[in-house]
């Protein structure tokens, strides 16, 4: 008990040890135990086996894929994602608000649905994809399907990090700039969007993180090609059904490694958004 | 005062918010950019699940549910959400409430620890309880001499459902929770209420509505959950195959009119939920700030 009370401050409000106890009990049990399971195994294969898998040309290419595709999507949902943000922020238009509660919409929605409904969408019988095959432009069962279904998995991360920052901006900033003679574009490029940057970034790795790992919005659209749009999480399935544990543990160390790099880089932007900036 | 402006006091707009606003082609142009955006990557899927759920008329629609496979799935989902939600929930509140009512060393960790699984995909923790509890895992001797099945069976399901959906409800408390403070706690003990009486009824109520909605969002996530599940399921056919299990198998054999009625139940799902959520956003937004992350 003794040891407890130094490790956290005084207080009046009881239920710390049963709660803190069950939390970290529970957090052990379901996530941290599994994912050593993760790192036991990679360790036994070690560094060398693990690149020995990846050398595989089919690996190597859906792991190229996965990254691609992901970073193209997450740039693209950043992109449209800020202006979303923006509009859904400081405009006032005739069914603003059931845009915006649809951005949440990627959340919610099962990822196989989603994968359902693009690959109907975009296949060449579709309704966009039949337009779009019209011009010579083939979406389904490309690697421009993955990008499509990551682009939808993507907006709601790039929209929702951005947005309360935009709402929080102080349009004194704004009315000064003007003032001091600074056209629109000026004042919106060094005095408003400067402090955005870090949520901006936030946004995309969050995108990209998510974009790296997905599988079930992205298989039904993709076609699933080996070496053209056949996606990293994908080939884990397959090394699965053929009880290849090595090759499936080493590709998913890859993939692990790849979301805590960007977890950390998520965590360096907001240190580094919160001394420059005072907020997140 | 920034937060007056022109509209509220009844001066006319124009000039006055020409200064700290773009022109109006430029405002237009961006509307119309970020409509045609969600519209086409966000609206038409969804509008295309029932487009296509109702292609072959209301009788098909119905004819899906008809089919023993598919009720089977539907009890299953409901099953592990039934055992998934709640567990979450309980483990959300007690998470929530030790970071946000106390101080202690490596909370920063902590929160970070309980966030882990939305960066890990969701093939990937499929596999990890595979790694575990298949023939060959770790913990197989154990559950072997227990005459457990896990992986490939329902137990694994739910685990993979736990893990997918674990950081929502506590995600969506803590904030809400560190918002709040802990002066009507102290307030209460200081009048002579035990723990769980001031939980009850200071605690609770203040949180409510996001407590809603973070239980809304995990039932769909965990109703919905594909990746995780189809690793850990084995896809034996009225047995361990979950809704959107199903729906998969019924799209690969072109049964698209069963598939896309079945996706329809998990989309009219999503969309109940958001439309909660914007109404509890409407009129408590107090009661669910801070959640603009998820």
């Amino acid at each position: 008990m003794a040891a407890r009370a130094s490790l956290r401050q005084p207080s009046v409000i009881p239920g710390f040890g049963m709660t803190f106890g069950y939390a970290v009990l529970v957090l052990g049990i379901v996530v941290l135990l599994p994912l050593c399971a993760l790192a036991l195994r990679a360790s036994a294969i070690g560094i060398g086996g693990i690149i020995d898998v990846v050398r595989d040309p089919r690996v190597a290419s859906a792991l190229r894929i996965s990254f691609g595709v992901s970073l193209l999507a997450a740039i693209v949902a950043s992109l449209f994602g800020f202006v979303a943000a923006w509009v859904l922020t400081r405009y006032n238009f005739p069914g603003r608000r059931l845009l915006d509660a649809i951005v949440d919409l990627p959340f919610a929605l099962p990822t196989a649905v989603a994968g359902i409904a693009l690959a109907s969408l975009y296949a060449p019988n579709g309704i966009v994809g039949g337009w779009l095959a019209a011009i010579g432009i083939h979406i389904a069962y490309t690697p421009a399907g993955i990008f499509v279904a990551l682009v939808f998995i993507g907006v709601p991360f790039a929209v929702r990090t951005v947005q309360p920052l935009i709402g929080e901006i102080d349009r004194e900033i704004e009315e000064a700039s003007a003032t001091l003679g600074a056209t629109r574009w000026y004042t919106l490029v060094h005095a408003v969007l400067p402090p955005l940057v870090p949520a901006i970034l936030t946004g995309f790795s969050l995108a990209f993180a998510r974009g790296i790992g997905e599988y079930g919005s992205v298989i039904f659209i993709a076609g699933n090609l080996p070496y053209v749009s056949e996606i990293a999480p994908l080939l884990i399935v397959i090394k699965l059904s053929e009880f290849d544990y090595v090759g499936a543990c080493a590709i998913a160390s890859i993939m692990l490694a790849a979301s805590f790099a960007c977890l950390l880089l998520i965590n360096l932007i907001q240190a580094w958004s919160h001394r420059r900036f005072g907020h997140v | 005062m920034s937060e007056i402006n022109a509209t509220d006091i009844g001066l006319p707009t124009l000039r006055a918010a020409s200064v700290v606003t773009e022109r109006r082609p430029v405002r237009i142009a961006l509307i119309a950019v970020a409509v045609a955006f969600l519209l086409l990557f966000l609206v038409l899927p969804v509008a295309a699940v029932f487009q296509q759920a109702f292609a072959k008329g209301l009788g098909a629609y119905f004819e899906s549910f008809a089919d023993a496979d598919a009720l089977a799935a539907i009890e299953l989902t409901v099953l592990v959400a039934a055992i998934a939600v709640p567990f979450n929930l309980v483990f959300g509140i007690a998470a929530s409430w030790a970071v946000a009512k106390f101080e202690f060393t490596g909370k920063a960790l902590f929160v970070t620890l309980i966030d882990l699984p939305f960066s890990v995909s969701p093939v990937v923790a499929g596999l990890i309880y595979i790694l575990l509890f298949g023939s060959q895992g770790y913990l197989a001797p154990l559950t072997q001499s227990l005459d457990l099945q896990i992986v490939f069976a329902v137990p694994g399901i739910v685990l993979a459902t736990i893990f997918v959906t674990f950081p929502l409800v506590a995600r969506q408390l803590i904030p809400l929770m560190q918002e709040q403070g802990i002066g009507d706690e102290e307030a209460a003990l200081t009048l002579g209420a035990s723990g769980f009486h001031v939980f009850r009824t200071v605690t609770l109520p203040n949180i409510k509505w996001g407590l809603l909605y973070s239980v809304l969002l995990c039932n769909a996530r965990a109703m919905g959950e594909f990746g995780a599940v189809s690793v850990v399921s084995g896809h034996i056919r009225g047995l361990t195959d979950t809704v959107p299990l199903h729906v998969e198998i019924l799209y690969n054999e072109y049964n698209f009119v069963a598939a896309f009625a079945v996706a329809s139940l998990l989309a009219g799902l999503a969309l109940v939920t958001l439309v909660i959520k914007s109404l509890l956003e409407w009129r408590y937004a107090d009661g669910l700030a801070a959640s603009a992350r998820h």
